[in-house]
């Protein structure tokens, strides 16, 4: 008890913007910065604008699934569907080009529609049947695995992106800032706008505190369940049609690296994995933080072995920091 | 009520989970051109033993109300393991064994110690432990290759006095030596209990995290078991990521089809069997009747999402919307 009080008074000390920061988002924080100094060591090139730009485009498209990602950790659920969204985004997107004019200008939004798709089937699973949300979302993400195989006949689709995908992907707007970056700083704002300012994003958090409270109190709550999961699902598919254009065609496996990654973004930036308690600034930080890992992985030209190893130790050992759960007993 | 009610009301689950498995190979072997042969029958069961490991591992930690993503990966990095050590003569061969085992049985005790102790979410933790696993399997075989024992492996995997396989008799015996010491032990009951219901069973002072500690550890025992048999089966270590995934994604579904409830403190290893012998007879029965092979993923996924959509059926039984969140 005394430990409490004499934390609470060493806070109530600091200046009020301080004690504002949530420690897990600073810890965050200062973990890019520590990499940003190990990198810098290990080659100077390490904090030019144009490197620094290039791994804000390559977080970009990590940072647009893991928002989706982060709303639905948010409510208490999971969402396991990410590899075959993104994939499944990348190759309809691609696969709709093939179809003339029309198909062509309708390719992004074909694509995120087919994503959000996904995310409806696990909504209602979730949502209306009361499946657990880990199990449902594994089953869609198999599902959608079977109808990927079965369309392209088991090879790479040999469609490829639209001049617009491409654009979106790579292009500059702004001279030297990449599209992505801006659309992820667009749908940034946006998830910030929808989680703080509006009924949606409040019971989105109080969901995720307690379902059972939410509820009595008059949030239709199965109904923000199903629209999380379709948020989801359809920026998944964004950020496989984003990565189609990147790389100008889409990939079976294209989703596979991004599961992992965008719940350890989450959860580093300080979200707790059973709902209700996280902010996206965070989750921009455990983005950033997990690019620049990679980055400084491959720089050093880690075998992809040895990058899995240290990628499953860095995330233990960062959860061991600052996510571990409150003693129950 | 008499005492055999009781105890069937008590394998209900079990007991479908083994109706729906005799059906399934009855239709498959029905069809199958052989017909009913010890040959057809040993190469099911080959087949399916793999996988029914894994589930039995997936099992112990499910009965916790826990998950633990990194099965799959455990399978693929023993596999390589082995891959490397259970080769050249009886003494080497039972020491490669051991340490194939032992290794197995490491990783599951690391993912106890994160979980329990360390008190992380089993799903974020076994998906963070599981990359590493492969990881390290990478590093094993960065390319398919390694041999095995070959006296050992086909001994494993043929058949007993021509009849019975010994993959399956491998798998009763599994069964016999880990699952019923520790479904009967205090921990085992603790572990049950725990899934049921935590405050209650730290209430009536069960050795609560002992028990969800010992689950995870023969978890990864388990699936270095079914690893060792990839081995047996295949000559070969591979670190295949896809599969190591496919593992342990079916190996919940062996869970759900064989009535283990994913809440926990339901179901039997011996229901995840039957569970994963009739999700291998379902993905076999399409070559059976001739469909292309690429309708398999597709067909093992909505089988899959029909399995675990059969769970709904319990919201028919609820009285009180509030029930609805658990």
């Amino acid at each position: 008890m005394s430990d409490i009080t004499g934390e609470r008074a060493m806070e109530r000390r600091l200046p009020k913007f301080i004690r504002r920061i949530d420690p897990a988002v600073a810890t965050a924080f200062g973990c890019i910065l520590l990499l940003l100094v190990v990198g810098s060591i290990y080659s100077t090139s390490f904090l030019s604008v144009e490197y620094l730009l290039q791994q804000l485009k390559v977080a970009a498209f990590l940072g647009v699934i893991a928002t989706g990602m982060m709303i639905v950790i948010l409510l208490g659920q999971i969402d396991l569907s990410v590899p075959w969204s993104v994939a499944v985004g990348g190759m309809m997107a691609c696969a709709a080009a093939a179809f003339g004019h029309v198909g062509e200008a309708l390719a992004i939004p074909f694509g995120i529609l087919c994503g959000m798709a996904i995310g409806l089937a696990n909504g209602v699973g979730v949502a209306y049947l009361r499946i657990p949300s880990m199990i449902i979302t594994l089953a869609t993400n198999a599902v959608a695995q079977g109808l990927m195989v079965v369309y392209t006949g088991g090879f790479s689709p040999q469609d490829s992106a639209t001049a617009a995908m491409r654009y979106i992907a790579t292009g500059f707007l702004v001279p030297g800032v990449p599209n992505a970056v801006i659309i992820w700083a667009l749908i940034g704002a946006a998830a910030v706008f929808a989680l703080t300012r509006t009924t949606f994003g409040r019971s989105v958090y109080a969901i995720g505190n307690r379902e059972r409270a939410a509820y009595l109190s008059g949030i239709d709550t199965r109904r923000v369940v199903l629209i999380a999961f379709v948020v989801s699902g359809g920026l998944s598919a964004f950020g496989g049609v984003l990565l189609a254009g990147y790389a100008s065609k889409a990939a079976q496996s294209m989703g596979d690296t991004y599961l992992l990654p965008s719940i350890a973004a989450v959860v580093l930036g300080g979200t707790s994995i059973l709902g209700g308690r996280g902010s996206y600034l965070g989750t921009v930080a455990g983005v950033i933080l997990i690019t620049l890992l990679q980055s400084i992985l491959s720089v050093m030209q880690m075998p992809e072995a040895g990058r899995q190893i240290i990628y499953g130790v860095v995330i233990v050992a960062m959860l061991l920091l600052y996510g571990r759960q409150r003693r129950t007993e | 009520m008499k005492e055999w009610r009781f105890w069937l009301a008590e394998q209900r689950q079990t007991l479908m989970a083994i109706g729906i498995f005799a059906v399934m190979f009855a239709i498959y072997v029905t069809n199958h051109p052989a017909g009913f042969t010890a040959n057809v029958v040993q190469t099911a069961a080959n087949k399916s033993v793999l996988l029914a490991f894994v589930a039995m591992a997936q099992t112990l930690v499910v009965i916790t109300a826990g998950i633990d993503l990194s099965v799959g990966m455990i399978f693929i990095l023993t596999n390589c393991l082995a891959s490397w050590l259970v080769v050249g003569g009886a003494g080497a061969t039972t020491l490669g064994v051991i340490a194939v085992l032992g290794s197995g049985l490491a990783c599951g005790i690391l993912n106890g110690l994160i979980v329990i102790y360390g008190r992380l979410q089993p799903i974020v933790a076994t998906i963070a432990t599981g990359a590493a696993y492969f990881g390290i399997a990478l590093l094993l075989r960065p390319y398919p290759g390694g041999s095995v024992n070959e006296g050992l492996a086909d001994a494993l995997t043929g058949k007993l006095f021509g009849v019975i396989p010994a993959s399956l008799v491998a798998l009763a015996a599994v069964v016999l030596v880990v699952w019923v010491p520790f479904s009967r032990s205090v921990l085992g009951r603790a572990a049950y209990a725990s899934g049921s219901s935590e405050p209650a069973a730290y209430m009536s002072g069960m050795p609560i995290r002992r028990a969800k500690f010992l689950a995870y550890a023969l978890a990864g025992l388990l699936a270095s078991i079914g690893g060792l048999f990839l081995t047996f089966f295949t000559y070969t270590g591979e670190a295949a990521y896809a599969s190591g995934n496919a593992y342990t994604l079916f190996s919940i579904a062996a869970v759900v089809l064989g009535g283990v409830s994913l809440f926990g403190g339901k179901g039997s290893v011996i229901g995840a069997i039957f569970g994963a012998f009739a999700f291998r007879t379902i993905g076999d029965l399409l070559f059976v009747f001739d469909f292309d092979p690429l309708w398999q993923p597709l067909f093992q996924g909505v089988v899959l999402l029909i399995a675990v959509s059969l769970g709904a059926f319990g919201l028919f039984r609820v009285r009180n919307r509030l029930e609805w969140f658990g």
